[in-house]
Formats: C-alpha cells, structure tokens, sequence
C-alpha cells in the first residue's frame, strides 16, 4: 500500500502521550561520577576484566577532556556529578522466555505499544527491549541463530561474543573521539549488538526501543552493528521517555561496520520528551552516530526523523573507505516551542568512485531553533567521488529560526559535489486553498508538512512511516501562525 | 440558495465592496462582469471566506445559514466551491492525495462513510474523463509545474469530485487556448444540474458562449450596477465598460 495514501486519521491537542512512569523497583547507583561507579557499573553486569578496563580508560580520558561549546544551542551547564549513572529495574534471573519476565514489565512494553508476543506472532519483527539499561527479552534468538545472526543485548554479546566485540568496539568511534563518546565509553549501561554473517540477508526488520524511566538517569546505550562481506540488514531505533521536569542526558554511541558488499540500513524514529510549551525539561540528545563502509562497494544507509528532545545534537556519519562504498542520509529534524536541533551529517570520501546523498529536511516551529550542519569532506586520492546535499528549511511562524552550516572540503579535482538548499514559509495561500477544499487547517499543515517531508518519510520501513507521520503531526500541532 | 443583501468589504484601509445586492437560485448561472478594480475577485473571496477582507457590513445567506459566520471549511463542507484565478502550488503532495483527504472530510462531516482507496479511485477515473485530464498529471505534486491550462482543468477537476452546490468560477477563463477554454467550458456544463448553480466571474465575453448564463451582473466600484439577460453580454463586447460608467455617474 502506497504510503502516499496513508493520511493522518487524528489530530488531537493530547498531552505528550508517553508521560507516565511505571513503578518498578530499580536497582540504582548513587549519584555521581568517579571510578568507583565505573567498578560498580561493570560488577552489577558481571563484565569480564577487559571490559572493566576499557571502561576505566576512557573515564581517565574523559576526565582531561572539555565539554565542546560549539555547536547552536544553548543550555545551562550540566553537573555530571549530580547524575545517576546506572539504573537497572531488580529481576530474580535473565529470563530465557517471555514467561519468565517481570510481569510489570511486560506491562510497560504493552503500554508503550510493542508487546512482545504481538510482535512476534504479526510483524515478525525481533525485538530487543531496553528499559532503563536492561535488556530485558530478546525474542527471535532461535530463529536468527539458525541463520548464523547474531542479535542480543550489548551486555550479552561482552560475555557470549568477546572476539566480536573486542575486535569492532570502538573501531568506528574510539573512546577519543569526542567528549560524549568518551563519557559513553565509561559508562554504558547497555544497548544492542548485531552481527550479520558472510553473504546473510537478515529477513526481518531488526529493532529496540528505549526507554528513560527513573529520574535523573542518564542514558548511555551503546550499539555496535558488524555486517561481514555481502550481508545486509535494516535496523530499526525507536524511542520514548517520561514527563520529567529535570533534565535528562543522552548520550549513545551506535557504531555500524559494514565489510565487503554489505549494505546496512538504520532508521531511526525519535521522541524523546521535547520540554513542556516553556522550554522547561526535556532531554539532552547528545549522539555520536557512525558508520565505516570499509569493505569495496559497502553502503550504508541513514535515516531519521526526529521530533522529541529539549536539545539534539547528532551527525550519523558515514566514512566511505571502500572503493565504490556508498552513503545515504535522509532526515527530518522537527523542532516546535523552545527545542533547539544541531544536527546533520558527515560524508567523507576516502576510497575511489565513492558516492554520498544527503536530503535533510528541517522544520522549525515556535520559538526554536533548527540547525543544519554538514560536512562533505572530499580526501585527496578519492578519485571520482560524487556527492549530491538538499537541505531545506521549513518555517512555521515567525519567532523561529533555521541555520545552516555546510562544510564541502574538496581535495581532488574529478570529485562532483552538487549542494542545494531553500527555505520556505507555509504560505497563508496554501493553507487557504486546503480549507477551501474542506480541509480544516490542523489538517492543512500536516498534509503540506507530510508533502514537505515525504522523501526522507518514504525510506522509513512500513512499521515506521506511519508513527513517523503521525508524530510530526503531533509535534506540530498548534504552531500554525 | 444564495442570499447576498448590502455586503460591504474592505481589505486594509480600502473599502472594495460597497452593497452588493444578489439572489441566486438553484439550476441557476449568474455572470459577473465588470472592469478591472471592481471587487469581482473580491466578492468571490470573501464568499470563500479569505480572513484578508473584513466584511464592514450587510449579510449573506447560504442555503438558509448566515454563510460569514462560518469557517472557510465549513462552507466548502455545505457545498460551496471556488475555482481560484490563480490556483497555488502544494509540492509533495499529489492531487490524488488532496482529493481524498478533501472527499472524506467533507463525507465526515456529512455523517457519511469515508471511502476507502479502491472506493476513491473508481470515482476517480469516473470524473477524469469528464475533464479530459490524465492520471499522470493527478500522481504529480498539486499544480507543481503545470501550464496554465492544466492548472483550471485541475481547478474543474476538482469541482466535479466534490460536487458543490454552488461554484463560484472566478476568471476561470483566463490564460486559456481556445481548446482549453472549450474542455473547461465542458466539463462545468456537464456538471451542473437543477439543484446546483453557478456563479461565473469573467472579464471577456468568450466564455459565456461555452457556458451560458441566466443572468448577467455587471459590478463596477463594488457594486451591481446593472443586470440582465446573456444579451448583456454581448452589449458590453460591442460597446466596453464605458457607457456603463457614464450611465453610473449621471445618475
């Protein structure tokens, strides 16, 4: 069914749906950061020595690193010393089915919509839940074992996979790469791990959701996705987060390898809480996000569509090592009321005849703030390199504001780098001619909205395409003017 | 069916419309000439309910409601139809998609089903060949990059899948080929009925020859200044706008 025709049903002024917290016991680190959590941290997952000890080394550099001031947002200073660092809601045992699982638990995941017994039985897609750093079940284990894939929570793949792990940990984003990463490197809690095998096409749609429950929890998640030589997987992340009126830091780490052939797809639906209509709380979403095409014609595909977060700042990257790799990235960044976005992409071109696209497509709202930042960087022996950048802006009002920052670096003169931007108002016309036609304006925007965005939304996965339409309508709502 | 006592109007500081005065009945067309700066556009926007013009006085009746109080969509939803001058562009969004959002709001507010994809699509295909338009055009963006022809085909296009009770076709002729104009011409003849009318607004007599009026007004500085019969407009072709001024300012 053609995702032309799937149109926005409900338009309602609800609350920020998500806002609840369920009560489980949790299982917390007191607050605070210093190596004596990172011990405590690494014990409570029962990690093997070596990951104890990349832990401690990347808090050691963390502690000579400064926080960086450079991107367009503006937030008062972050105490790191007045944050929990590690919150794990108590269970007997690691459950082996979904019958052994808290059955609290099992609740939230149904309010959050993704009961794991319906996924199983209708969209066959494999879920790895996360809540508050644990993963919890993981279905689907048998099914992708057969296929030699490996999916399982990051804690699971340190004890049962330490080869794989070991070998591609920080192979794409070193502990030193950037303050943030340094910080998760520390004190990851969890995430996903994946592994597709030589020549596997992984048959379903890969995904984990999040979920930030106890108050002033930071969440780390870290994620690391190997695709060996002609394997291709799609990858799904999508998220929520309670009401909470202290801030809340964010800061993962997903690194993607992909090898020889191999294609990796990884979209990414976010909706995290974006503040209340003052700009107070929120979540900080500070995220490294990367991917090594490292194998000769490896592609890896970006996709996102963000909507929640006080703050957002993240620039999935691909570095198109391999000779033919290629890189996409697709995405839209909504930002209403106070939220602020930096976000964007980084394509550098290492390998010959390497090709990157960027369609980024920025809608800002109220009174924030929406920034475009991109990098094409160009190196010296990538000959015959090709880049095509669209970067639109879309204004909703006049109190906000959109910036663009793009950076071409080219070092090779056979390199073809083609960069597009506008910017555009919902015209009153546009809006006019809709009600003329009985369309009421809520309905308006959200149509043109979902006209404006429909290239980026038409690389989202099924599942995803219609919560994505309906968030950014849900994100919008009220901001006509 | 449309009741239109004393309207006043204004946009900004000008007043546009000075007392307009009209009775439209249903099986009805009404021509609208006049020369330019008249308020023809004017009136027919301020029927559609554009928030630009303020309407300063008199009142409009439609189908027994008081038509100015209700939002623009609402009065799209009782039947009320514009085919706008200059049609606007909606990049990314496909004719089809807008017809259907527009076709199931409007069926939901008339406590109706709303149709499902395959539903829409046969009435779809129904209403095409009445405009001779093609389905390539319907899958590309609202009017994005069409010529000025497809633009008020596209505009009749839509009349027909919405089927207004009262059409109001401002200057709907202009910017069209003799063929276009004759398709267009068409397509509204076949769709009008005893129950529903239409007001034609037109500088040039042309169109009147393809759609053929019961009653010709002629509005000159925001008012109605003389009505008649389709003979009307073949005078006002022979002779211009002048003697109708010159009749207005010796009175």
């Amino acid at each position: 069914m053609s995702k032309d025709n799937q149109l926005l049903e409900e338009l309602t002024s609800k609350e920020y749906e998500h806002g609840w917290a369920v009560d489980l016991e949790t299982d917390s680190a007191p607050k605070g950061l210093n190596e004596d959590i990172i011990r405590f941290i690494s014990a409570r997952k029962n990690e093997p020595e070596w990951m104890l000890e990349w832990r401690l080394k990347a808090y050691r550099l963390w502690t000579k690193m400064t926080e960086p001031k450079w991107p367009n947002v503006t937030y008062p200073e972050i105490n790191y010393q007045d944050v929990i660092y590690y919150s794990a809601p108590k269970q007997k045992a690691t459950p082996k089915n979904l019958e052994d699982v808290d059955p609290e638990l099992i609740k939230t995941f149904e309010k959050l919509g993704i009961s794991l017994t319906e996924q199983k039985r209708l969209t066959g897609v494999a879920v790895d839940a996360v809540i508050d750093s644990v993963s919890v079940a993981t279905t689907f284990k048998e099914k992708l074992g057969e296929l030699g894939i490996i999916f399982c929570s990051f804690s699971e793949a340190v004890k049962e996979h330490p080869e794989l792990v070991k070998k591609y940990l920080g192979s794409v984003v070193p502990m030193s790469d950037n303050y943030f990463a340094a910080l998760n490197s520390a004190v990851f809690s969890d995430g996903s791990f994946c592994y597709i095998p030589k020549g596997v096409r992984c048959p379903m749609e890969l995904s984990t959701y999040f979920r930030i429950n106890a108050a002033n929890t930071g969440q780390f998640e870290r994620t690391l996705i190997v695709a060996d030589e002609g394997s291709y997987v799609s990858y799904l992340e999508g998220c929520t987060a309670p009401m909470r009126d202290e801030n809340q830091l964010h800061a993962a780490v997903v690194e993607i390898y992909a090898m020889k052939d191999a294609q990796v797809k990884y979209s990414t639906v976010q909706n995290w809480y974006p503040g209340d209509k003052n700009g107070k709380g929120g979540i900080y979403n500070f995220v490294t996000k990367r991917a090594l095409c490292f194998g000769d014609n490896s592609k890896v595909s970006w996709t996102q569509v963000e909507t929640g977060s006080a703050i957002t700042w993240k620039y999935p990257s691909c570095i198109l090592k391999g000779d033919n790799a290629s890189g996409e990235f697709y995405s839209v960044a909504v930002t209403n009321n106070f939220q602020q976005a930096d976000t964007g992409t980084k394509m550098i071109h290492i390998g010959k005849n390497t090709k990157s696209r960027i369609v980024s497509k920025g809608i800002s709202a109220g009174k924030s703030q929406n920034s475009y930042r991109g990098q094409v960087h160009i190196m010296k022996r990538a000959e015959g390199a090709r880049n095509f950048s669209q970067c639109d802006s879309l204004l909703m009002g006049d109190q906000c504001g959109a910036h663009t920052f793009p950076y071409i670096d080219v070092e090779n003169n056979s390199a073809k780098v083609e960069h597009e931007a506008t910017t555009s108002k919902i015209g009153e016309d546009q809006i006019f001619y809709c009600q003329q036609r009985g369309i009421d304006e809520e309905s308006a925007v959200a149509l043109i909205v979902n006209g404006y965005a429909k290239e980026v939304l038409n690389q989202l996965p099924m599942e995803f395409a219609v919560e994505a339409q309906k968030l950014l309508a849900l994100t919008l709502e009220g901001s006509v003017g | 069916m449309l009741s239109i006592k004393n309207l006043q109007a204004k946009i900004g500081d000008k007043q546009i419309l000075n007392g307009i005065n009209l009775e439209v009945k249903p099986g009805e067309v009404h021509a609208i000439m006049g020369p330019n700066g008249s308020g023809k556009s004017t009136l027919a926007s301020v029927l559609a309910g554009r928030e630009e013009f303020e309407v300063t006085g008199g009142e409009t009746t439609y189908l027994g409601k008081d038509l100015l109080a209700l939002s623009p969509e609402d009065r799209a939803r009782e039947g009320l139809f514009l085919a706008f001058q200059y049609p606007v562009e909606i990049p990314g969004v496909s004719t089809i998609n807008f017809m259907k959002t527009a076709v199931n709001q409007i069926r939901k507010y008339k406590g109706q089903e709303t149709l499902d994809a395959v539903s829409f699509l046969g009435m779809m295909k129904e209403k095409m060949k009445l405009v001779e338009i093609d389905q390539s055009l319907l899958n590309r963006s609202l009017n994005e990059g069409f010529s000025g022809g497809e633009k008020k085909r596209n505009e009749i296009f839509q009349m027909a899948m919405l089927e207004p009770k009262l059409s109001i076709l401002d200057e709907t002729d202009s910017g069209l080929d003799i063929d276009a104009l004759r398709i267009v011409a068409n397509g509204v003849n076949k769709l009008k009925t005893k129950n529903n009318a239409t007001i034609v607004v037109t500088h040039y007599q042309r169109l009147l020859e393809y759609i053929v009026p019961d009653f010709v007004h002629v509005l000159y500085k925001g008012k109605i200044v003389k009505s008649g019969g389709k003979e009307l407009a073949l005078e006002l072709e022979a002779k211009g706008y002048d003697w109708i001024k010159d009749e207005v300012a010796v009175a």
